[in-house]
């Protein structure tokens, strides 16, 4: 079970015009967890992310998925562990058709055209999307792109799912279908937003990061109800805490 | 200005498809060989962006009226030659389809007239020994400027050439170019300072952005001017050849338009004012005066006119006759099966095979 | 025409490409090959046929009834593209006036007749380039040019772009609308609005194109594209390519408007 571990140990990342976005951090997320990232913008959020899957490498420090240490020549390797589903779904639909687009993880993996057509079937269906699969992706709205987006990921069967502000932009309804979606995944889920209520109903764990260091790491119902914390992260109680705060 | 398909002949067509297609198949070739993958969703939404940026509207000073960009100049500076030609063509092979900007075959002559004269020609020769080390913002409003100018007028020329060899327009040379050329040379002008205005903007926000194309795109170092001289007189004997096996093959066709435009054998005329003036204003500037197309009566050259002027669709009043007849029938037979097949369909319902 | 206007167009023939009838369930090769063939047989004509073409009208009109194409749409496409080539065809009866016939007193000139000829040739050509858009999913176009042979970066370059088009023009539109509202009612801008308009937008395309390959390379890319659509060439499109070749054959061969029209005089 030790490639289902991600593990952060002391990670820094400067970018080339000497931002400091990462300044030493560390956790560890074991098999099937569910964490929650959040912090105020400009954080190291999405730094963080984009180390995940290697599309950054830290300048010090080490991140280790499974059993692998992530460097230029395991980056590949790590890719298929990690699946990254990132902001903005126009960026990741890029292909002529929906089939294209979920289909172009499982071609690069090399499977046969029966396994691909297999994985993207499973796929589409997990995310409700599969009547949609001969659509060009500018036909889709908002919430079946972000589906779409989904199943394009999880169509390369990785162990960690990493998610970046998954329901910004959704109508409460989408947002409501993404919940349980994500509910009913058996993989480890690592989400970053600003969205806290989201993470209530879908996490179990919170990583609070602030000036690219982790402040806060503990359950959800510690830190999202710890009004002084989140607000020192330009956060504040999610709305759900509030109302019941205001009620009773 | 786009070329149409109505005003151009198969062979002309033809002739420019083969260059163009020639171009952009080595254009691949060396983009494969030494391209940065990153560029290759790079020149995609780029390629949108030039599309979307075209549609973009703005006063061109000093007339009040409205123009758009080109584009092939700032792609043949930021994305190279190679990538930028196939950008390019990219962009103007969706207007032709979406658009239907000139057409499906004289596409092949907007590629070449909007893509191989700004990235082979303009660019090389022009744009980068201008540039080359001292690349401050003046330097490049000058380079820009001039490489959009002459690309243009390039562009601009090989329309008019395109069409006098099409032999489907009658305007002569001389009046076509007057026409052509000043009105591409303001064009260029606004081209050029868009160009520069945007690459120079781009260098004062994120001039790393420049950087690392440039050491992404693929590599030009052999495109030198003999290469593309050398390509130039390839197309040119193939052109050449192409159009005059045509010839040969219908006499009257290209002959006929060539010494049409060049210079007529007496013909009978109307006779108005319109007519009188643009032939004297024809003869003033009568491009190549001493040129021995021109036919004078009595030699064998203008009994030969002749016989073709009369053997020419000369059309009698019988025939015209049956022509708008036949064609009144012909047009009405179509336009029912097309409204009897929309009713057929719409009766047929879900049950409906075609 | 405004950036609203071409931007809703655009989006309306593409939504037309994916309807499904009979004329758009045949294979992209097909309908490319067909209209290529139809274009040039049109084009071949010399410069004063015009009952030779007339019969030609036949095939979009099929187009247009089996393919349930709004006939008002495209028609206000061709004339909105037609101004270069009436503006040089429109010299033509000033330089040609040679008398090609006269009908009823009527005098026509040689030069009224290429004019005219021009404008059958365009009207032809340019409605056909676009029914075969209407009735053909762009990428379905993509991927009968690719089985012809054109290269394979070409292809991937055209599919992006055509993936992007929609995108990239909302994010114009939105600058479009901001400068706008901004502008009090002046028409269109200087160039130096133009130009910062058009740089910004640029930079964030760039962008774009990084969060892109960002996306592509999390996703297991390493350099090759996989295209992979099957699409059957089937019964009806071999029996459409024969019908068609034949027919292209026959009334460029044959003055159809001729024999019809001296079989009528024969009756009257």
């Amino acid at each position: 079970m030790s490639h289902h571990i991600m593990e952060f140990k002391d990670v820094f990342f400067r970018y080339p015009d000497g931002t400091e976005a990462l300044n030493g951090v560390s956790f560890r997320i074991t098999h099937g967890e569910c964490v929650g990232i959040v912090g105020a913008n400009g954080a190291g959020k999405s730094t963080l992310l984009m180390q995940m899957n290697g599309y950054m490498l830290p300048s010090d420090g080490a991140v280790t998925i499974g059993d692998l240490q992530l460097t230029k020549k395991t980056r590949l390797e790590i890719r298929k562990k990690v699946g990254v589903v990132f902001q903005n779904p126009d960026d990741q639909l890029f292909m002529p058709t929906v089939y294209d687009d979920v289909a172009f993880g499982p071609l690069n993996l090399e499977m046969s055209a029966e396994r691909v057509k297999e994985r993207v079937t499973e796929a589409l269906q997990t995310v409700g999307c599969l009547h949609l699969r001969e659509k060009p992706p500018h036909h889709l709205s908002g919430g079946q792109k972000r589906a779409v987006a989904i199943a394009t990921v999880i169509a390369m069967a990785p162990d960690i799912l990493v998610m970046d502000e998954p329901s910004s932009n959704l109508d409460p309804k989408s947002r409501r279908y993404l919940i349980r979606l994500l509910n009913g995944f058996n993989h480890t889920k690592i989400i970053a937003t600003h969205d806290l209520d989201f993470i209530l109903e879908v996490c179990k764990r919170c990583i609070v990061i602030k000036d690219g260091r982790i402040v806060a790491d503990g359950s959800v119902s510690d830190i999202l109800t710890d009004k002084v914390l989140l607000e020192e992260n330009n956060l504040e109680l999610p709305l759900s805490v509030q109302n019941t705060g205001r009620s009773s | 200005m786009h070329m149409a398909d109505s005003l151009l002949s198969p062979a002309v067509g033809a002739a420019f498809w083969a260059g163009t297609s020639s171009a952009l198949a080595y254009s691949a070739k060396k983009c494969k060989a030494s391209m940065d993958e990153k560029m290759i969703p790079l020149m995609g939404v780029l390629g949108a962006f030039i599309f979307a940026a075209q549609m973009i509207n703005f006063t061109i000073p000093g007339t009040g009226s409205s123009g758009h960009i080109g584009g092939g100049m700032i792609l043949a500076v930021i994305l190279g030659p190679y990538a930028g030609f196939i950008v390019m063509a990219s962009v103007l092979t969706i207007q032709a389809f979406f658009f239907a900007d000139g057409g499906l075959l004289a596409l092949g002559c907007n590629i070449w007239n909007l893509g191989i004269y700004p990235c082979f020609i303009v660019y090389p020769l022009i744009y980068r020994p201008l540039v080359k080390g001292r690349n401050t913002s003046r330097r490049i409003a000058i380079a820009s400027v001039i490489s959009a100018v002459v690309g243009l007028q390039l562009g601009a020329f090989s329309v008019v050439l395109e069409t006098i060899f099409s032999g489907r327009s009658e305007l002569p040379f001389t009046t076509f170019v007057l026409l052509m050329q000043p009105v591409h040379l303001a064009i260029g002008l606004v081209e050029g300072l868009v160009t520069a205005g945007v690459i120079n903007f781009v260098y004062a926000a994120r001039p790393e952005i420049i950087e690392s194309i440039a050491s992404a795109r693929p590599l030009v170092t052999d495109l030198s001017m003999k290469k593309v001289f050398g390509g130039l007189l390839v197309v040119a004997v193939f052109t050449g050849g192409v159009l005059s096996w045509f010839a040969s093959a219908n006499p009257d066709g290209l002959e006929w338009s060539i010494a049409k435009t060049f210079g007529k054998p007496e013909l009978p005329e109307r006779n108005s004012r319109i007519e009188a003036l643009i032939k004297s204003l024809q003869n003033k500037t009568a491009f190549l005066p001493d040129y021995s197309f021109k036919k004078a009566e009595g030699s064998p050259d203008s009994a030969e006119a002749g016989k073709s002027e009369t053997s020419w669709p000369a059309i009698e009043a019988g025939t015209s006759a049956s022509g708008i007849i036949g064609s009144t029938l012909v047009l009405v037979s179509v336009l029912l099966i097309g409204v009897v097949i929309k009713l057929l369909r719409r009766k047929g319902g879900r049950n409906r095979i075609i | 025409m405004s950036f609203d206007e071409q931007y809703f167009k655009l989006g309306y023939i593409d939504t037309l490409s994916y309807k499904n009838t009979f004329i758009h369930r045949l294979d992209p090769r097909t309908k490319v090959i067909a209209t290529l063939a139809f274009v040039v047989t049109v084009v071949s004509f010399s410069k004063y046929a015009i009952t030779g073409l007339v019969p030609f009208f036949l095939f979009p009109v099929l187009m247009f009834a089996l393919g349930d194409i709004p006939v008002w749409f495209i028609l206000r496409k061709v004339l909105v593209v037609s101004v270069f080539a009436v503006f040089v065809g429109m010299f033509n009866p000033l330089f040609d006036s040679r008398v090609m016939f006269s009908f009823h007193g009527l005098q026509v000139t040689g030069g009224w007749i290429s004019f005219l000829s021009i404008i059958l040739k365009f009207l032809l050509t340019i409605s056909a380039a676009l029914l075969l858009i209407a009735t053909t999913s762009f990428p379905g176009i993509c991927h009968a040019l690719r089985k012809l042979g054109v290269p394979e970066l070409f292809i991937c370059q055209l599919l992006f772009l055509y993936r992007y088009i929609f995108v990239l023009m909302e994010e114009a539109m939105r600058m479009v609308r901001a400068r706008e509202m901004r502008s009090f009612g002046a028409r269109g801008q200087g160039l130096r609005t133009f130009v910062s308009l058009i740089g910004t937008l640029f930079l964030r395309t760039i962008e774009r194109a990084e969060r892109i390959y960002q996306s592509m390379l999390s996703r297991g890319f390493t350099g090759t594209m996989h295209i992979a659509k099957a699409y059957r060439f089937g019964g009806s499109d071999l029996v459409c390519l024969a019908v068609t070749g034949i027919a292209l054959f026959i009334l460029r061969t044959y003055d159809i408007v001729g024999i019809i029209g001296k079989q009528a005089e024969r009756m009257f």
